[in-house]
């Protein structure tokens, strides 16, 4: 069975509003959750990935990961999914006859990794701020000198990015920060410069944003111009490849899923075959957040309780002295 | 307060020493679970990253300590003085219960040695629900070691001290009833943020208002099941009147219970999920069927002054309501992608030995502190 969101949605409203005493709560709980204006992101593009997982070499290298075997007779790194040794994967899909690309029945390449969330339901519930979204960048980064290993974060996380090292006596949180490290020196992340054919586009949300909706637009088997590497043309390679559009689902992932998200997705097969899951439009974490808002703004509610109860103990406790 | 006495006996036991054994087999696997890490004694994964020592240690644990918290909502706040003589014993499994929680919790958390940041406010995030209990807990057990205190002090002759205690003790019972009210519905908020993981039977915003209600249900069942208990093993005579005046409180709560639980997956329109036949949806009906049980005995006026069937009640109450909170941590949690998750014998034996050292701890207490109630002068 299938969460149907709005009834989701519902449940949740009815209960905030039941919680929190009577009132309903401020929109998302007062905070800030717009974009930075420099936010930056990557476009995947399905449609443009041809599976070479050049990205996922790149993204080991930039990253110092070890490699990482599927099994123990297994030559190749080949990594099957996410893990505390794998920032970012390759995925297919595979339907039917498997013949055609991006087409159900058919195939079809998806590229996994953090989302970079606008209002990021790890940092909401991360205890020590282990977890924090660059007011810059936008890029959401992660502290292991914070992080006391609760993995609140992967219970959190609605596309199951956060990985742990379940083998290390002093483990840490793993997941793509967007390769902050090479940002911060004026670079884009390394999956994006080696991805061959602009299939990951790397520059900041908004541009991205334009190029999405351009693509969306364009008529499929008509040859365009497609940027690669970089979208601000120039800093990166700032050259273009000329393809075929594909006929794409007419969504563009990670507009509005869970308030959304600094990494945006096109496909020609519907997103949740993708595994992609299909998402309310404010984040799990404001939701959950707005109750605590409610009940404990500027702890008023439990000072209040509190003095009232100091108040009958006491009442409870005199004859007895 | 009351007249306590300590009972008296030997320590040495043999459930006593079967605990013990329970206890020294469980450091072993700690010993692994330090030395090479968490996946090599548990069978968490990053699709189920919590397991029974979060469901189990911390969310349960924790409910079935709450027997402090609903005795003393039921005399400091309700004003029913009569039930004086049930608080220090539930305090005291109370105080057990979640220390013994809070260690837990140093078991289970990957990098444990920067537990504190929990404490230090340059790292606070208010946002976070883990924090607010987290922090509550931490304080809770305070609460509840000071609350104690005078009994200790009592054994200890240091009657000045314990004089000048409970001058001021009711600030503590204050907070003794403001804490476990903030964190035990916060444990239910804490799921609110798997979103979609958690399957439509449980994800509600009505999780904080069912788990405070849940904590005051097994409260009160854990006060009925731990005196029957020691009065069987202590061979004391059963406090029948006034745990059956008690039990005549829980039907109130049962039926608030049942009706916001059930109507609320029927309003979201998701009752007909309760039949599929699965797993989850089995567990649900399960969880509910032994609190209508409850209900149905506990009920009738007559039934609460048989110590059978109080007794009973007591039992399906902690296990509807225990298993509701295991629902909705493990059974309803689904992260897709395949996962699955099932405790390893390892896991099982560090939480078992949890509850050994509980046992063992209150075995301990109850006969050389004043805790239970003097009979003799009751
Ligand atoms: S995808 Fe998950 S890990 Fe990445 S920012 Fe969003 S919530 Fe955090
Ligand atoms: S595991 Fe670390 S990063 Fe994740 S929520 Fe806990 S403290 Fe924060
Ligand atoms: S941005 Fe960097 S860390 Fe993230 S997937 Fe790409 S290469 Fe890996």
């Amino acid at each position: 069975m299938t969460i149907r969101r709005r009834d989701f949605l519902k449940g949740i409203v009815a209960g905030t509003i039941l919680a929190s005493t009577g009132k309903p709560v401020p929109a998302a709980a007062e905070r800030d959750d717009r974009m930075p204006a420099a936010a930056v992101g990557i476009l995947y593009d399905a449609t443009l990935c041809i599976g070479c997982q050049a990205c996922m070499v790149a993204c080991k290298k930039a990253n110092d990961m070890e490699y990482e075997h599927s099994g123990p007779d297994e030559i190749w790194d080949n990594p099957r999914d996410l893990s505390s040794k794998t920032l970012n994967v390759i995925k297919k899909f595979q339907h039917g006859d498997g013949l055609t690309k991006d087409s159900d029945p058919g195939y079809a390449f998806v590229k996994r990794h953090c989302m970079h969330c606008v209002d990021p339901s790890c940092v909401s519930a991360c205890p020590v701020s282990a977890m924090t979204k660059s007011p810059v960048n936008g890029v959401v980064n992660y502290n292991k000198k914070a992080c006391i290993g609760c993995r609140y974060c992967q219970i959190a996380c609605p596309f199951n990015i956060p990985k742990f090292e379940w083998d290390s006596p002093f483990p840490t949180i793993v997941k793509c920060q967007l390769c902050s490290h090479l940002l911060a020196k004026g670079g884009i992340s390394a999956c994006c410069s080696a991805c061959p054919t602009g299939a990951s586009l790397f520059g900041p949300v908004q541009e991205l944003m334009v190029e999405a909706k351009r693509r969306l637009g364009m008529k499929p088997g008509v040859y365009y111009d497609f940027p690669v590497s970089n979208i601000a043309g120039g800093a990166g390679t700032g050259s273009f490849q000329s393809h075929k559009a594909a006929t794409y689902v007419p969504e563009l992932y990670g507009e509005d899923e869970v308030g959304g998200t600094q990494v945006l997705m096109l496909s020609g097969v519907p997103f949740d075959k993708l595994g992609l899951p299909e998402l309310p439009d404010r984040s799990y974490a404001a939701l959950s957040d707005g109750i605590q808002y409610a009940i404990y703004k500027g702890m008023v509610y439990p000072i209040v309780v509190l003095a009232g109860l100091i108040y009958m103990a006491r009442k409870q406790d005199e004859p007895k002295k | 307060m009351s007249e306590a006495k300590p009972i008296g006996g030997r320590i040495f036991t043999w459930p006593f020493m079967a605990c013990l054994a329970v206890v020294l087999i469980a450091v072993y696997f700690l010993a692994q679970r330090f030395i090479y890490g968490l996946g090599a004694v548990t069978n968490m994964n990053d699709g189920y990253p919590w397991g029974i020592w979060i469901a189990y240690d911390v969310v349960i644990g924790t409910a079935l300590a709450c027997g402090g918290y609903a005795m003393a909502l039921l005399v400091y706040v309700f004003n029913r003085g009569e039930y004086h003589p049930l608080v220090r014993p539930a305090m005291m499994a109370s105080m057990f219960g979640y220390t013994l929680a809070g260690v837990s919790v140093f078991f289970d958390i990957g990098r444990y040695w920067q537990g504190y940041n929990i404490f230090l406010p340059g790292f606070a995030n208010f946002r976070s629900v883990l924090l607010e209990v987290a922090l509550c807990i931490g304080t809770y057990v305070l609460v509840l070691w000071i609350e104690f205190a005078p009994a200790i002090l009592e054994k200890l002759k240091a009657d000045r001290l314990k004089a000048r205690l409970n001058r001021i003790i009711f600030v503590f019972i204050a907070l003794g009833v403001l804490l476990p009210t903030m964190h035990q519905s916060s444990l239910g908020t804490m799921m609110l943020a798997a979103g979609y993981k958690l399957s439509p039977l449980w994800q509600t915003g009505f999780l904080p208002l069912l788990f405070l209600v849940s904590a005051l249900m097994i409260g009160y069942a854990v006060v009925i099941f731990e005196s029957t208990i020691s009065c069987v093993a202590f061979r004391r005579p059963l406090e029948t009147d006034l745990l059956g005046r008690l039990a005549g409180v829980i039907p109130w709560i049962l039926v608030i219970y049942l009706i916001i639980r059930i109507e609320d997956v029927n309003l979201r329109g998701y009752l007909p999920l309760a039949f599929s036949g699965d797993l989850r949806s089995n567990m649900f009906l399960l969880e509910n069927t032994f609190l209508g049980l409850a209900l149905l005995i506990l009920l009738y006026p007559a039934n609460r002054i048989k110590p059978r069937l109080l007794f009973l009640s007591a039992v399906f109450i902690m296990c509807g309501a225990g298993l509701y909170r295991i629902n909705t941590y493990l059974v309803g949690f689904d992260p897709g992608n395949g996962w699955q998750y099932f405790p390893s014998v390892q896991e099982i034996t560090i939480t078992f030995a949890i509850i050994a050292a509980e046992i063992m701890a209150y075995i301990w207490f109850v006969k050389k502190l004043p805790v239970l109630a003097d009979l003799k002068h009751a």
